[in-house]
């Protein structure tokens, strides 16, 4: 048996299939992981991601520790609850992890990690800032409950504690707000408009069950995977891990290598730059029936090989697509090995879908 | 808890045997197999005269999840794949003893040797928790 949410009693009661997840019992759908994709694209879904770990980074040198252990800059957040998306990396350049930062105010940045690293994460981020003195408080006293999908605001808004509503409906996207013990961002993994919310565990199951009959579809990580495949978002673990760097994995966007800040990997980044990145993270379409998986196979003619390292079904485009490190020559066209058949696939820049919207050419 | 229609006859691994009028045999997979691999997205079923032997992978179901084989529960040369699934494959999902059947099969032998009945393949499903 693994770790359980608060909310696991609920996904029980509500049918839930549960997998093992980075060592969390996890609901992987209620029933149909189709349909739920679709409330997420059409209506509003919920999902329980309370095995991702909030840490609370508190103290003066909160930003310079951030600076540090960031490949992306957080000196770029000026305004209070601005948040960023950026990868934390070894010396290497490797990727120890993947995580949103958000800046409250100069002694507090609050950042969210995922749940298969997180001890590794923990460990990394108090032996730097032992040195900075700053705080490093990892809140299991929450949960964390993601609305998503395009009525998720409005459905969320009015089941809000009084005291975060008016913050709440105020979010700018990629902003969060802290009201009383509960903190409401406007963010997400699915590649619509929503809330991540985190709020006391013993609080999460009325507010779940509140959700729920206010319409909130409740999503498992099944829906989860291929909704943010579709949205183009990065899974830590498939599509990028701690051999690989950022340039390799579609995240060069994610790097600030300008100026003088100098982080952990950056050296490294630096060089592999120079020497042309021989490897990049790219789309596919397959262009036939049959499924991308990972860890297949891609022949990319005379650019050679490559894998998949994230492939589904996506219910969106009733299509599979999926993500695939290549080498920097792939273009165009290229053949997958499906249980040993070549069948074609177009290279496209992801994302595939965002707000219900297909956004490429199939 | 899944369908287990009586009149069928059942393998281990989850497939289920009609036997037709003309002596021909129907095969699919069960509710059982159909709801722990989620929604189908594809399945490719067997070509008209294929021979196939009792345990042979003969078609596959892909779901959301993963691509899975079917295995041919008895020996004998197939009649026909069903057609209708390259288009609806969620036809397992909604109708899994019905609609979505996967091939038609002409038996080697006569008879179901070695299949499940109903009550041996709850029992299976049960023990498999």
């Amino acid at each position: 048996m693994g770790r359980r949410t608060p909310l696991y009693d609920q996904h029980t009661a509500a049918g839930a299939r549960t997998v093992d997840f980075g060592g969390w019992d996890m609901p992987v759908d209620y029933g149909s992981q189709i349909e739920e994709h679709h409330a997420v694209r059409r209506d509003a879904g919920m999902f329980d991601v309370s095995h991702m770990c909030a840490v609370d980074l508190r103290g003066n040198g909160a930003r310079a520790l951030l600076l540090r252990l960031l490949a992306n800059d957080v000196g770029r957040l000026t305004a209070p609850g601005k948040a960023l998306y950026s990868c934390m990396l070894r010396p290497d350049g490797g990727v120890i992890d993947d995580l949103i930062a958000c800046y409250l105010d100069e002694k507090w940045f609050r950042v969210v990690v995922n749940a298969g690293t997180a001890d590794k994460d923990l460990a990394w981020i108090r032996e730097h800032a032992k040195q900075i003195g700053v705080a490093v408080v990892a809140r299991r006293d929450l949960a964390m409950i993601a609305v998503q999908g395009p009525q998720a605001r409005a459905r969320t808004g009015p089941l809000l504690p009084a005291a975060c509503r008016q913050a709440a409906s105020a979010l700018g996207i990629f902003f969060g707000a802290p009201c009383d013990e509960w903190f409401v961002s406007r963010t997400g993994y699915t590649g619509e408009d929503g809330y991540e919310i985190a709020l006391p565990a013993e609080e999460a199951p009325a507010f779940w069950q509140a959700l729920q009959s206010a319409g909130v579809r409740p999503c498992g990580l099944g829906a989860r995977d291929t909704l943010r495949l579709e949205a183009g978002m990065n899974l830590y673990g498939s599509d990028m891990d701690e051999t690989v760097s950022p340039l390799e994995s579609g995240l060069a966007w994610t790097v600030v290598l300008e100026g003088n800040r100098d982080f952990v990997g950056k050296e490294a980044l630096v060089a592999q730059k120079a020497a042309g990145v021989a490897r990049k993270l790219t789309g596919l379409l397959l262009l036939e029936r049959g499924v991308l998986r990972s860890h297949q196979k891609v022949l990319a003619g005379a650019a050679g090989e490559g894998e998949i390292t994230s492939g589904t079904f996506s219910p969106t485009l009733e299509r599979s697509i999926g993500l695939a490190r290549l080498p920097a020559a792939a273009a165009g066209q290229v053949e997958v090995d499906i249980r040993g058949r070549r069948l074609p696939a177009r290279i496209v820049k992801p994302p595939f879908v965002r707000n219900g919207r297909a956004l490429i050419e199939l | 808890m899944s369908q287990i229609p009586a009149d069928l006859r059942y393998t281990k691994s989850h497939e289920w045997v009609r036997t037709l009028p003309d002596g021909s045999v129907e095969i699919g997979i069960t509710d059982h197999a159909q709801h722990s691999l989620g929604d189908m997205v594809f399945v490719e079923v067997p070509e008209a005269g294929r021979k196939l032997a009792a345990g042979d992978a003969c078609a596959v179901v892909e779901s959301v999840k993963a691509a899975s084989d079917v295995y041919s529960p008895v020996a004998g040369e197939v009649i026909a794949g069903n057609a209708e699934l390259a288009t609806r494959p969620e036809l397992i999902n909604q109708d899994p003893y019905g609609q979505g059947w996967i091939m038609r099969l002409k038996p080697a032998a006569a008879g179901a040797g070695g299949l499940l009945d109903a009550t041996a393949y709850a029992a299976e499903v049960a023990a498999a928790g």
